[in-house]
């Protein structure tokens, strides 16, 4: 039993400070993701749950323990590094019975151990073998396999999929999911890759410049991110964003057009500098998209490039001069410059502050 | 033959550029060694220029392997080289290791670190030797004034105090090297295992001899090969703080050959000296070889 909680976690280098007190709890058996861009302070976060970075100011605990002044060694955690971090000089077996024995266990059961870890990652084969004899994937699964023989309280995985190919990301992703419904240890992960965050956590917690902007399920983020930068951070492809102004119940945009406010929209008033968002699956031309059972806005665009993905194209135009995508289903084709009759989905649209950036409405 | 015509007319350009170096060579290094290593069959004596004719078979090698002096000589060398050798590690990687952790002035540090190398071993023995004299040495005369000892230590008499004397210079002027290779080591190392082990449940001291230090052991070895070759062949050092002596207490292999050579003028019992001792060079530098291959073999993927 392990939840992990930060209270008011602050990571400072100097003067500058790189993670700005810091709130999180996360549950027993929780998986749970911080993404954000490069420098966001989501691998520092990260390194201060491990033990590996002082905490300048605030508290963490593990379990019922705080552990600010406590060696990495002392906080029952594994971490599953980007760079693997194997041990080089060792075999995959001795790396997989490292922690067990320092930890001065009988041979009997670290052999056992290393079999059993072995056995879940398909590792049996290359035992003997030293990391330097293995692929990029294999070295992932034994960093993976170091990390579960512990039978710790916590994993901490950070970006430990960014130097695979896609199509091994890809498989490594269903096998961290799995392993974490087979073994059920609670999960703090980094990464900055969207597409692993939502697929993988329980919840996600999104960061930029040392803050939390958003935490919530996968879904909750995607359709209700708190600000513009949410909006475009998460979900691919981002969400198209137009700038323009509150006139009479409608968005009046650059060009004199309007769009309808989205049905989700609060009480507002005139004159009101917005932001309006909507994805590229809610905008789609008509008789290539779901039937639509709310409210939607018909717009007649003309097309200035279409990417065909097989089951759906990409459907690149403009609105007000902003580049806009939509999206097509059971595609068919298109010449440039052809104008479709497209239907903006009103219930799946958001309304945010153009100053502020933070979202209007639930 | 007519291949071979043809490989020089082809080549005709590198052969010729090449020729100078190659002729070079044959010269400087081939030519003599041809040269001693015949010597070391004959009755050479510098002051009998026709001895050199004189050709003895294998008389030379069977007296120096019958020789009492040779022997204690080629012991004590190889007790010199441990001493020494292990010494500097140890000292070398405390010094490697505390310089590394500096975070402000390391590159000062480095720099004064090296001072030792800079001087050339003559100097360095000669500096030893006065501080190590029983009559005016200042290490003497701080022992006395502080009263840990009542009347001046022979330092360079005594049969193991001019041993541990020589092996001090020695130390003290070459712990850099070991301290310079094993810090670019440390250097070079990756933090990411270092840290994977200390999640690993590993405490300071285990991190060190589970982690750095098989990471660290090729740069030893090599910093231990090139150190049993300078090693084995010490001779300034010695020849100015004892000159082998007193009655050949301290002599060191080379200080013995050179006594043979250029003392006795027995060039061609040296010379034969000379090639027995080389077998130890051999020996050492295969050994230390063979240690670095078997460390470096893993540390691909570091």
């Amino acid at each position: 039993m392990a939840e992990v909680s930060l209270n008011n976690v602050v990571k400072r280098y100097g003067a500058v400070d790189v993670v700005h007190g810091i709130n999180l709890d996360i549950a027993h058996n929780e998986f749970v993701v911080l993404v954000g861009p490069s420098g966001c302070g989501k691998s520092t976060t990260l390194r201060m749950i491990a033990g590996l970075e002082e905490i300048s100011d605030g508290e963490i605990a593990i379990g019922e323990r705080v552990v600010n002044h406590l060696a990495p060694r002392q906080r029952n955690i594994s971490m599953v590094f980007q760079n693997y971090a194997l041990y080089p000089h060792m075999s995959v077996r001795e790396n997989l019975g490292f922690s067990l024995k320092i930890a001065g266990r009988p041979q009997d059961e670290i052999a056992r151990a290393a079999q059993d870890a072995a056995r879940i990652l398909g590792l049996e084969p290359y035992l003997d073998r030293t990391p330097g004899e293995l692929s990029g994937g294999q070295r992932q699964r034994v960093a993976m396999g170091r990390a579960i023989v512990r039978r710790p309280d916590v994993f901490l995985f950070d970006e430990p999929l960014s130097n695979l190919d896609a199509k091994l990301r890809t498989q490594m992703r269903i096998e961290i999911k799995k392993l974490h419904a087979q073994v059920g240890t609670t999960i703090v992960y980094v990464t900055h890759d969207q597409v692993e965050a939502m697929t993988l956590a329980d919840r996600i917690v999104i960061m930029k410049d040392g803050h939390i902007v958003q935490t919530g399920t996968p879904l909750e983020v995607f359709e209700r991110p708190v600000n513009t930068f949410v909006a475009t951070f998460i979900g691919s492809p981002p969400m198209n964003l137009i700038d323009g102004v509150v006139d009479a119940g409608a968005v009046r945009l650059s060009d004199g057009s309007a769009l309808p406010l989205p049905t989700r929209t609060g009480p507002i008033r005139d004159g009101q500098r917005v932001t309006y968002g909507f994805r590229a699956d809610n905008l789609m031309p008509e008789g290539h998209g779901p039937a639509e059972t709310g409210p939607v806005a018909t717009i007649e665009l003309p097309i200035t490039l279409a990417e065909p993905l097989g089951a759906e194209s990409l459907i690149l135009t403009e609105i007000a001069g902003v580049e806009v995508q939509g999206k097509m289903l059971t595609p068919r084709p298109t010449r440039p410059g052809e104008v479709l009759r497209f239907q903006l989905a009103l219930d799946h649209c958001h309304l945010f502050d153009a100053d502020t950036g933070v979202r209007l409405g639930q | 033959m007519a291949r071979l015509r043809r490989f020089i007319r082809d080549n005709a350009v590198p052969l010729a550029l090449l020729s100078p170096a190659v002729l070079v060579i044959l010269l400087v290094v081939l030519l003599p060694l041809i040269f001693s290593f015949y010597t070391s069959f004959s009755n050479y004596r510098l002051i009998r220029p026709d001895s050199l004719w004189d050709f003895v078979a294998f008389r030379n090698y069977a007296r120096v392997l019958g020789d009492g002096e040779f022997w204690s000589a080629l012991w004590r060398t190889v007790l010199f080289l441990t001493f020494a050798l292990n010494l500097e590690m140890l000292l070398g990687l405390g010094l490697a290791l505390l310089v590394n952790r500096i975070t402000w002035g390391q590159r000062t540090m480095r720099t004064i670190m090296m001072f030792p190398m800079m001087f050339s071993p003559i100097l360095v023995g000669f500096q030893f030797k006065y501080m190590f004299n029983d009559t005016i040495g200042v290490v003497n005369n701080a022992l006395q004034s502080l009263g840990l000892a009542q009347e001046a230590i022979p330092f360079l008499v005594d049969r193991w105090l001019a041993f541990a004397s020589i092996l001090f210079a020695e130390i003290w002027m070459s712990t850099a090297i070991f301290a310079i290779l094993i810090l670019a080591g440390l250097f070079a190392m990756p933090r990411d295992p270092v840290e994977a082990a200390k999640v690993d449940g590993c405490n300071n001291w285990q991190v060190f001899r589970h982690i750095t230090l098989p990471f660290l052991m090729p740069f030893i070895y090599i910093a231990m090969t090139i150190r049993s070759l300078d090693v084995a062949r010490a001779y300034d050092i010695v020849d100015v703080m004892t000159g082998g002596g007193p009655a050949g207490r301290t002599e060191l292999l080379w200080t013995l050959i050179a006594r043979t050579a250029y003392d006795d003028a027995r060039m061609g019992r040296a010379n034969a000296m000379a090639y027995v001792s080389i077998l130890l060079s051999i020996f050492f530098t295969w050994f230390f070889f063979r240690k670095l291959m078997a460390a470096r073999k893993h540390l691909g993927a570091f």
